[in-house]
């Protein structure tokens, strides 16, 4: 059989049928590895989850959810006015199922966790950084005010600038710091390389990475605004509760 | 057997590693090598991907080379190559998640790879399977050796550790040795893969 592949039918025909095998193949390939690379991505969220609680370099990937169980006590879905619309008692089903882009004011997922006799808040945050998304966990110590640790990441930062707040140097400077003030208002911000003025408030940001610095900054001002009446029914019913004992 | 290792196959494997090799000579896929190689790991997997994909591409192009219509022979290779990148990266999430969110947007740029475009259009498209494969070999281990020196000369000097085991001791640091942090930075990059094309030149007389 000799086909003249200089043909138009032979090549639309051809092109047609290389189209349909590569299809159906990277079908079956996408389909017989979801579980596996679903399973990873639950395990990497669930680690930047627990990165602002705790130290989880040593804590291997086996290790991560039933870590996550024990420190994650609900994970909630709540909007911006502090209702509380999924209680997450299962942990890992209402907040975390939220994915990145659905966060919005009617969709916030919120954390509530429990280290070492100690309540903390976890609130995911997202924004934009230089080249894409930067996200962020930032934990608040039960008076919801105070700053118990963070996690950021990034999508596209550049290297060995942007890329920078994803390192601990960068995440540690958050520790102890205020977040919002006594009247509420969100305070925490992140200044200019080598410029913080009030070191209760204020962290360094990434000189050489001014604009990502400032989707940080941006970030977490947006964030702090949207949860401030979630954590404002925390804090008052923990003082409820120590006025009771 | 002896044929499928004859002299002339033999070149085809080994002209790329040295003589004729993709980054050093032909000057091919600097953009991937460089933005890799902050580590050894990512760049090891990302050099395994690239032969993986050059090899198998040029073995799946070799066989249909007779019936590819010539006019959109590249569009097809394009399409040959973008489906095993797609494969590789897929793979890649499934058994090593934490080194494809390292190699992120690059494991998918292996399509763009020049390297494998070149090899597919210079050898496969005109040459017989199995000697279209040890092209692939050759020029995928060629890349990759070349991306695991810069890759070892950066983690080590940039972060003091070889596939993150600490190699500088700590004393060093006691005694006031500090990591180069230039080392971490693409620029650094281009520098070392300058030496390493200087010291090649040099070595190698032809």
């Amino acid at each position: 059989m000799k086909f003249n592949t200089n043909s138009n039918t032979y090549t639309i025909v051809y092109a047609a049928i290389t189209v349909v095998i590569v299809a159906f193949l990277l079908a079956f390939v996408s389909s017989a590895l979801k579980e596996r690379s679903e399973a990873n991505e639950r395990i990497d969220t669930k680690r930047q989850i627990l990165a602002s609680l705790i130290d989880v370099s040593n804590i291997a990937d086996a290790d991560i959810e039933s870590t996550y169980l024990k420190y994650i006590q609900a994970d909630e879905i709540v909007n911006d006015k502090g209702d509380i619309l999924k209680a997450g008692a299962d942990k890992d089903k209402d907040g975390f199922a939220v994915s990145r882009k659905e966060i919005g004011a009617d969709n916030l997922p919120f954390y509530v966790c429990q280290v070492d006799s100690q309540s903390l808040y976890v609130i995911p945050m997202v924004g934009k950084g230089l080249w894409g998304t930067i996200w962020g966990y930032v934990a608040l110590k039960a008076d919801g005010k105070t700053v118990h640790g963070t996690y950021f990441s990034h999508e596209s930062e550049t290297a060995g600038l942007g890329s920078l707040i994803k390192e601990a140097p960068f995440q540690k400077q958050f520790e102890g710091k205020t977040a919002y003030d006594e009247t509420g208002t969100a305070v925490l911000r992140v200044v200019k390389s080598g410029q913080v003025k009030d070191p209760q408030t204020q962290c360094d940001g990434i000189s050489g990475a001014t604009l990502t610095s400032n989707g940080v900054d941006q970030m977490i001002q947006d964030y702090l605004n949207l949860y401030k009446a979630r954590l404002a029914k925390s804090t008052a019913s923990t003082f409820e509760d120590t006025e009771n004992e | 057997m002896s044929s499928l290792f004859s002299k002339d196959n033999q070149k085809v494997f080994l002209e790329p590693l040295n003589l004729n090799n993709p980054i050093l000579v032909q000057v091919l896929g600097i953009c991937s090598a460089l933005a890799v190689t902050s580590k050894l790991e990512p760049s090891i997997v990302m050099g395994l991907s690239v032969t993986v994909i050059t090899a198998f591409s040029n073995v799946i192009i070799s066989l249909l080379r007779k019936t590819i219509p010539n006019r959109i022979r590249i569009i097809i290779q394009l399409v040959v190559v973008a489906a095993l990148v797609t494969i590789v990266s897929m793979v890649l999430k499934a058994f090593a998640y934490d080194v494809s969110v390292e190699l992120s947007v690059y494991v998918g740029l292996i399509i763009t790879n020049c390297i494998l475009m070149g090899r597919l259009e210079a050898f496969a498209m005109s040459n017989e399977p199995w000697p279209s494969f040890l092209d692939g070999v050759g020029s995928g281990l060629g890349y990759a050796w070349i991306l695991v020196v810069v890759g070892a000369v950066r983690e080590l000097f940039g972060s003091g550790t070889l596939l993150n085991i600490r190699i500088i001791p700590q004393f060093c640091y006691d005694a006031g040795y500090m990591d180069n942090g230039m080392m971490t930075m693409p620029a650094m990059a281009m520098i070392i893969l300058g030496c390493v094309v200087w010291a090649h030149r040099a070595l190698v007389k032809e």
